[in-house]
């Protein structure tokens, strides 16, 4: 991938999206993570907002104080020489996870489909960290990136109505974390005691796009202890 | 104010929640911003950050406990205080005691009820929208239910005597949308921002999807409107890799079918956008009934910009004009 690849595109009258690569790829998120920190920092007048994603971000504004072709410039202009980060690496975030029984009814099924243990399954995805290279779908829900190739299983084929919150799931080639309970299609393998969402203070979210997950294996009473 | 009968979908709402999307939390707010900025400027209240009702399709029936000033816009479901019909779009004094019931629409989808001063929930991340998908915010993080007590504003309301904006000057009550003419019918043209993945589709694919109809399925709600037509073609396919998405995006599915977002809409999304509505024209997609038809444009970024800053000023000489003349 190109070090300096950068596409600007209007989303509508309200927003602009920012494309930095065309492959998942941790150099390209890498400077998306960059990307992101420099606008917050340059707080141009009239932006409200950053999000960014895989490969790209995406930035809203007030379209009473701004507009797309000067902020193109000023993005542009930041965008140099992003792959040269300030330094400031994400945070290391440890997940304790309980793999397996009640918890993780797919475990079995994510072993036998691999060709490994349980026991296996739970060194291998326990046994590296893991770049979160974007939030979404929910609130506080995590894209990981870097899934060992041997842990890849398909979704299920009918999603289940409801998962219960802090279930850690495998879908396709990516792991990731449900923070509260919803509707959803992942291999469940464990579940963390953490609160990843608290109704009561919603926007505290422990973690965010460019930090490190560490899953950390405790047993049922620990679970059990939170 | 007692809720004696909540209607299909009663919810509270306000422009939306802003500066949360990156950890994953959606805008919410009212679908129809048109209409709930007019409410609030017809009860006297800041437009955009004070709560509303949004009434789905079925309104409900409400009891007031206090005197105040009300004002419903959007869909037409035919208001009533203790049975007498009262106009729209404009400021109306109701008494403690009263009954306002608001009937299936006839037209439109969706009906904003604002009272003077606003209802009274606590604010949640900035805003008094309702988060259904999260259970958050608005009241209780839910829709509303028989038997709900909401509290009001008590506010001084005489001054909002006689605001209306007159069923004869349309242009007032809605974004100026255009039309497409087909026949006898009119139907509602949504203007369209290309991408940002417009490159994802072929000519035929842009053709089709500016050529044709598209017809609003049962299977829409708050988060999007599902829409159905002829397929709209793909160079390979329409996953992309997730990125962000906004109200207005115009989603191509798996099986060529175009998904707009409302309010309620995911941060993220993994399939290509071949644009996005413009702001000024959500209002009228919002008010769209399953079975109804929508047809698209392509235009120019500067195009919406200006439309976007030609409502604001609209909406700006309006309040400016009632405030003049109250004063």
């Amino acid at each position: 991938m190109e070090h300096n690849y950068l596409k600007l595109k209007p989303v509508g009258d309200r927003a602009l999206s920012i494309e930095l690569g065309t492959e998942i790829e941790e150099s390209v998120n890498i400077r998306v993570t960059e990307l992101s920190r420099r606008i917050a920092a340059a707080r141009p007048p009239g932006i409200l907002e950053v999000v960014p994603a895989f490969t790209s971000l995406l930035v809203y504004y007030d379209p009473l104080q701004t507009d797309y072709s000067r902020l193109q410039i000023l993005i542009t202009s930041l965008a140099v020489d992003s792959t040269r980060t300030a330094g400031r690496s994400g945070k290391l975030v440890e997940i304790p996870v309980c793999y397996g029984g009640r918890y993780g009814e797919d475990l079995s099924f994510v072993a036998r489909h691999a060709g490994l243990t349980e026991k296996e399954v739970i060194k291998i995805h326990s046994g590296r960290d893991y770049r979160i290279f974007m939030l979404g779908f929910l609130p506080g829900f995590p894209y990981l990136g870097g899934l060992d190739e041997r842990l890849v299983t398909p979704r299920l084929d009918s999603p289940r109505n409801r998962i219960p919150a802090g279930s850690v799931g495998i879908g396709g080639a990516q792991t990731g974390i449900y923070p509260l309970a919803s509707p959803g299609g992942w291999r469940l393998i464990g579940r963390t005691p953490l609160k990843l969402f608290q109704p009561d203070q919603p926007d505290r979210i422990l973690y965010e796009a460019g930090d490190i997950i560490r899953f950390v294996p405790v047993d049922d009473r620990d679970y059990e202890m939170g | 104010m007692e809720v004696c009968n909540a209607g299909l979908l009663t919810t509270v709402q306000d422009i939306g929640r802003t500066g949360y999307a990156s950890r994953g939390f959606r805008e919410n707010g009212a679908c129809d911003k048109h209409a709930m900025r007019l409410a609030n400027m017809l009860a006297g209240n800041e437009p955009d950050r004070t709560a509303v009702l949004e009434c789905t399709f079925q309104g409900p029936v409400l009891r007031f406990s206090s005197d105040t000033v009300i004002a419903v816009t959007g869909a037409d479901m035919e208001p009533a205080v203790n049975g007498q019909q009262i106009p729209r779009y404009t400021a109306c004094p109701v008494k403690a005691g009263d009954v306002l019931k608001l009937h299936t629409a006839v037209y439109g989808l969706r009906a904003y009820l604002a009272v003077a001063g606003g209802f009274l929930v606590s604010p949640v991340m900035g805003s008094y929208s309702t988060d259904l998908q999260c259970g958050l915010g608005g009241f209780h993080g839910r829709a509303l239910q028989e038997g709900d007590i909401l509290e009001t504003q008590e506010k001084a309301s005489a001054r909002l005597a006689g605001r209306s904006i007159s069923a004869a000057a349309p242009w007032l009550r809605q974004p100026s949308n255009p039309y497409r003419i087909m026949g006898d019918s009119r139907t509602v043209m949504l203007r369209v921002v290309p991408g940002p993945q417009e490159d994802a589709f072929t000519t035929e694919g842009l053709q089709t999807f500016e050529r044709n109809l598209f017809c609003l399925t049962a299977n829409s709600d708050r988060m999007a409107c599902k829409l159905e037509g002829p397929p709209i073609e793909t160079k390979n396919g329409s996953d992309i890799i997730s990125d962000g998405i906004v109200e207005g995006s115009v989603q191509i599915a798996a099986d060529g079918q175009p998904i707009v977002m409302l309010a309620d809409h995911q941060t993220t999304g993994g399939y290509a956008k071949i644009g996005t509505v413009i702001s000024v024209d959500i209002p009228a997609l919002a008010q769209l009934k399953p079975g109804e038809y929508v047809a698209f444009k392509f235009v120019e970024y500067e195009e919406a910009l200006r439309a976007y800053r030609h409502e604001q000023s609209k909406l700006d000489e309006i309040k400016k004009s009632w405030e003049g003349r109250n004063e």
